[in-house]
């Protein structure tokens, strides 16, 4: 799979989806679970395939949370910031990486290293409050764990 | 194989797996548990069992989530005396010691013992009698944490699937019949006599109608959905079947949030096994009714928790909520009837049709029958995943489940419902937690997140979260939710910041007000929710913000400022570490300063002070 070219691997995957509509939202999923992000070119060549216009695509991708537009970083950190996160301190975890990473949420660092993502809740309540890194979940996180955390991956 | 063959079969298998001769190992690994390092323990056990030449002589599971997140990672151990004993806070290192006392030795390993399982000890609690698992009553969970949800057999020698077998008995009406003797009303939040919302379904007549179970947990602060999607997937699989079956549906959807990783997987082995038992398919067990389960990836929007909305989003379009009626019952899903059930409904119907309606009814209050899931987070002492009869009090939940308020703290409210929901003060301590109850002091039972909040919490800033979350949340579709979110997260942002009127609280009422009445689905009619019942009971925090430019909770950074006492600073250096921004100075053994110029509010200092040194103004 990896000696793919990406246009050959894109046609791999929409050669699985019939052409009906409701296949848009698992034809994106799928796409950006392969490429990490929704580039124009998977845009236009999911709109072709399901005979939509790239306009109404767009409409749908932009209308979840879940997809994203530009490449992640090679790290990529979520914080969680549902309620029980939210009363444990969670906007000083989101403090903390934004300091000592120099990101906003939603931004991926020049160099391509990180790449900080708001969430609204990962069910890890119990373990408030949780940070997502490369899909492993750090509970009962602290500014000074989540500092450490950052310069391990630096 | 028949149905009652394979059973016994299942039976037998579930049997050998309980047999007290056989050495076991169960490690609690839902998302939990796998957060809090329950895979790294697994490993190490795999690894000295192997040293040890034990491997093929233990039995090692893993298994759901027995609701105790506190106390994760968990780990059932039975030995040979057939004596099981759950061990809390579990880590790797602890794996030689474990196996050395309890399956070498035929010791307890005490140090960290929670309870034993069954029977009796003279030194561990017995588990049924620990005060956060007496007051509760587990029937949606009740093989959470218990069995292998990756194996059919241990949900059907529990008496799984026995409810689908009854169901295909009774014929569709009198299983809707059964629903509604049985109580059950929707556990998604609305509360809607499920029965009665099957009936409507029954009586459309379509060549094709769907089922669909909404998997999609949007609440932030709410996870029982999850635990049990991934303890015990079999249990809510077999309820849309009997809703399918009920109704007339052919086609089932799950739509599960693509959050939710390990609860899609599971899924889709418990799919997969029941196509090959002959669960799923045409004609099933001879019963004349064919059906197929399909699973949907919701894609991160809160409004599709909505039906309508979730339902645009299975055919691929915005999820965004249409006018009702037409109602989901008429016209649904690609414009068919369509029926759509949440999670634990769903587990909970499963188990009605194996033990009866009567039996379910007898549990709850007159009103509200049969049990509900919480997800008890925030400031507890023993947060986790309970389920409760209907008509509890709030002061068992807190007290005697939760362990009472994290760190000894003055217990200031609880927020169930989530953004929909309401925070409930101190003084309703002693209410019965039902469906009416609940609405008589401006909240509601919502899918069930039930949020602690101690003295250190702001309410001010509590309601600007809830509106944080639903501004950005709103598909902005209808004005009265568009507008009227941004218009109250606007006016909460400015009394957090100390720039607030008191003019704004009568502007907000009114809102709120209107959002209510005019709004086109739950998330607008229910978004001013929040600042609704913390206006209503903690107006005084609000006032204090307006015009004394005080954050009486110590919580709202714009007023608030950090010293340090002299008299109780030891001079340790724990808060000049935690600082982010190197505010704070001091030599080692001297009492420590904060540098205002420099502090941001941030409150690690007091955080980490030990001593309580660290003041707050």
């Amino acid at each position: 799979m990896t000696q793919m070219s990406p246009r050959s691997l894109l046609e791999h995957i929409l050669a699985n989806y019939g052409r009906e509509r409701d296949n848009l939202i698992p034809l994106l999923q799928e796409v950006q679970e392969r490429f990490h992000y929704l580039s124009p070119e998977a845009v236009q060549a999911v709109a072709d395939h399901l005979e939509l216009s790239e306009n109404d695509v767009y409409g749908v991708a932009t209308f979840y949370a879940q997809f994203r537009f530009v490449p992640p970083g090679l790290h990529h950190i979520k914080v969680c910031e549902g309620t029980a996160c939210h009363v444990r301190g969670s906007d000083r975890i989101l403090d903390a990486i934004s300091r000592s990473t120099g990101l906003k949420p939603g931004q991926t660092s020049d160099d391509g290293t990180f790449s900080l993502e708001r969430v609204a809740c990962f069910g890890s309540c119990a373990l408030a409050p949780v940070v997502v890194v490369d899909d492993k979940v750090y509970g009962r996180m602290t500014a000074a764990k989540t500092n450490k955390l950052i310069e391990d991956k630096k | 194989m028949s149905f009652a063959a394979r059973q016994q079969q299942a039976e037998a298998a579930w049997q050998t797996f309980e047999q007290p001769n056989r050495l076991r190992i169960l490690v609690g690994s839902a998302t939990c548990g796998r957060a809090a390092g329950s895979l790294e323990v697994m490993q190490a056990f795999a690894e000295e069992l192997g040293k040890r030449g034990l491997t093929k002589a233990v039995d090692m599971v893993e298994v759901g989530c027995l609701g105790m997140c506190y106390a994760e990672v968990m780990v059932e151990i039975r030995g040979r005396d057939g004596k099981r004993v759950l061990y809390q806070g579990v880590e790797p290192r602890h794996a030689a010691a474990l196996i050395e006392a309890q399956l070498v030795s035929g010791e307890v390993y005490l140090p960290l013992a929670l309870a034993v399982m069954t029977g009796a000890d003279e030194a561990v609690p017995t588990f049924a009698d620990l005060p956060m698992i007496r007051p509760q009553v587990r029937i949606v969970l009740r093989n959470c944490g218990i069995i292998d949800p990756t194996n059919i057999d241990h949900y059907l020698g529990r008496g799984g699937y026995q409810g689908m077998t009854h169901a295909f008995a009774m014929g569709p009406d009198q299983v809707i019949e059964e629903m509604k003797a049985s109580g059950l009303r929707g556990r998604g939040g609305a509360g809607f006599p499920t029965g009665v919302k099957w009936g409507f379904a029954r009586n459309s007549v379509a060549d094709q109608k769907y089922v669909i179970c909404n998997a999609d947990e949007g609440d932030p602060g709410a996870f029982m959905d999850r635990s049990v999607l991934e303890g015990d997937p079999h249990a809510v699989l077999e309820g849309l079947l009997i809703a399918g079956y009920a109704i007339g549906a052919s086609i089932g959807y799950v739509y599960c949030r693509a959050e939710y990783p390990l609860a899609i997987e599971r899924l889709q082995t418990a799919i997969a096994q029941m196509r090959e038992l002959g669960f799923l398919g045409d004609d099933i067990l001879g019963s004349g009714f064919g059906f197929e389960i399909k699973i949907k990836k919701g894609a991160g929007a809160f409004v599709c928790g909505e039906e309508t909305s979730l339902m645009q989003s299975i055919e691929g379009k915005r999820g965004m909520p249409l006018s009702k009626p037409p109602f989901p019952a008429v016209s649904g899903l690609f414009g068919k009837p369509t029926n759509i059930n949440n999670v634990e409904t769903l587990a909970a119907v499963s188990a009605i049709m194996e033990k009866g309606a009567a039996w379910y009814a007898g549990y709850g209050t007159e009103k509200s029958r049969g049990t509900k899931t919480f997800a008890l987070a925030g400031k507890i002492t023993r947060t986790g995943l309970i389920e409760v009869p209907m008509g509890i009090s709030l002061r068992t939940i807190i007290d005697d489940i939760g362990g009472g308020v994290l760190d000894g703290k003055q217990f200031k409210a609880v927020q169930t419902g989530g953004p929909s929901g309401g925070c409930i003060p101190a003084q309703f301590i002693d209410l019965a937690v039902d469906y009416e109850r609940l609405a008589e002091v401006g909240s509601i039972m919502g899918s069930g997140g039930m949020i602690v909040i101690d003295e250190e919490s702001c309410m001010v800033d509590m309601a600007r979260y809830f509106l944080s979350f639903t501004e950005n949340e709103s598909c902005g579709k209808c004005v009265p939710c568009r507008m009227g979110t941004q218009h109250l997260l606007r006016m909460l942002t400015t009394i957090t910041e100390g720039r607030g009127t008191l003019e704004q609280l009568e502007i907000m009422r009114k809102i709120g007000d209107a959002m209510k009445n005019a709004s086109l689905c739950g998330l607008g009619q229910t978004a001013a929710n929040p600042v609704l019942t913390t206006l209503q009971y903690f107006e005084d925090e609000y006032r204090a913000h307006i015009v004394d430019k005080k954050c009486p909770a110590g919580a709202c950074r714009a007023l608030i400022r950090f010293d340090i006492d002299p008299a109780c600073c030891t001079g340790c250096g724990a808060c000049l570490r935690a600082c982010p921004v190197a505010a704070i100075s001091g030599e080692k053994k001297q009492p420590h300063a904060i540098d205002q110029e420099l502090c941001i509010q941030c409150g690690s200092c007091r955080q980490a002070c030990k001593f309580a040194a660290v003041l707050v103004d």
